[in-house]
């Protein structure tokens, strides 16, 4: 149904993506980091992608680069989605901030940078949104201990962060 | 009225009050039996348990009946904390500053399994189980618990309120 629009968007996207393939019903579509912005201009304004739904990243333990930050565009013209994934490494976890063209991606990219460490360049608020301030890690990355708790209070006697352990 | 029935008279007679003037009990019964009547519940609520917590406090259950239905929306009047759902680490300083606002005598309650011990979350932002930053008296089983699991978590602390020591001036009484 959708594929007439998608090889419309792929021609038009050019030499922009490395690789680009359709996931259940989603164009999939990877880029090099620094080919995000012209990449984005391209999807709003030629290809009409006036949404953006998410920003998020995947952690792959043991790859390089390690993580994979996604967007998801949605049109409401064409009234599809578009994913755009971009490798970063573990050492500069660095992508550009789509703020300059998605108001909404402040919020998400605060989300995503304290949950995995990406660094959003041009986002100026990248406090902590969800979490607090003084939590040290992140998250959501594959290595985080699982019971890694770090609590505001100071737990009452009896009660130790190390007795969950062995649970 | 036949002398085979004798009755205790309303208006004293003869000049001396044959009327009701004391009974004799013990002051920890008498607070035990005032207090557990008196339930002024806060509701801290925070997730899903919420719908149960409407559930028991509405008509169909109706915790009136135990004297803990009207809730107060200022920790400082209530004596009953009841701590509806998960409790993160980010909201456990908020929740130690309710406690801390109630005047004595206080009770808490761990309503459903988050508040009890975490319940299925095991991770960074889940506390698991308020009883780490205050301390609780009853703990109510269920995700979420059910009404009459409720009642019953009511009543058992009604229980306890009736079997405690209620110091009113000093420690000694």
């Amino acid at each position: 149904m959708a594929t007439p629009i998608f090889e419309s968007i792929q021609s038009q996207l050019g030499s922009l993506a490395t690789a680009s393939s359709v996931s259940h019903g989603t164009l999939v579509v990877e880029i090099a980091p620094a080919a995000l912005s012209g990449l984005v201009q391209t999807l709003k304004s030629a290809c009409k992608f006036d949404m953006l739904l998410d920003v998020t990243a995947i952690d792959w333990p043991g790859r390089q680069p390690r993580f994979d930050v996604v967007w998801h565009f949605y049109s409401t013209t064409h009234r599809v989605r578009v994913r755009v994934k971009a490798r970063v490494p573990e050492s500069d976890p660095v992508v550009d901030s789509l703020t300059q063209h998605y108001g909404s991606a402040a919020f998400q990219e605060r989300e995503c940078h304290e949950m995995y460490g990406i660094r959003f360049n041009g986002n100026a608020d990248l406090r902590p949104l969800l979490l607090y301030e003084g939590f040290v890690g992140y998250p959501l990355r594959k290595d985080y201990p699982k019971l890694g708790e770090q609590p505001l209070v100071p737990y009452r006697e009896g009660f130790d962060i190390a007795d969950r352990a062995g649970v | 009225m036949s002398a085979a029935h004798p009755t205790i008279p309303i208006s004293p007679a003869g000049g001396k009050s044959a009327a009701f003037e004391y009974l004799t009990t013990k002051k920890d019964e008498l607070c035990g039996w005032a207090r557990k009547f008196s339930l002024f519940p806060y509701p801290f609520v925070t997730a899903c348990c919420a719908m149960e917590f409407m559930s028991v406090s509405s008509t169909p259950y109706d915790t009136d009946r135990f004297g803990a239905a009207l809730p107060r929306f200022s920790p400082r009047q209530s004596d009953l904390l009841m701590v509806v759902g998960t409790v993160t680490h980010k909201q456990a300083p908020i929740l130690l500053k309710v406690y801390e606002q109630m005047c004595e005598p206080k009770w808490v309650m761990a309503f459903g399994v988050c508040a009890t011990s975490g319940g299925f979350y095991q991770n960074y932002a889940a506390l698991a189980g308020i009883d780490r930053v205050i301390p609780v008296d009853v703990y109510i089983p269920g995700c979420p618990p059910r009404p009459e699991t409720v009642i019953d978590g009511i009543m058992q602390l009604q229980d306890k309120i009736a079997r405690q020591k209620h110091i009113i001036l000093t420690k000694d009484f």
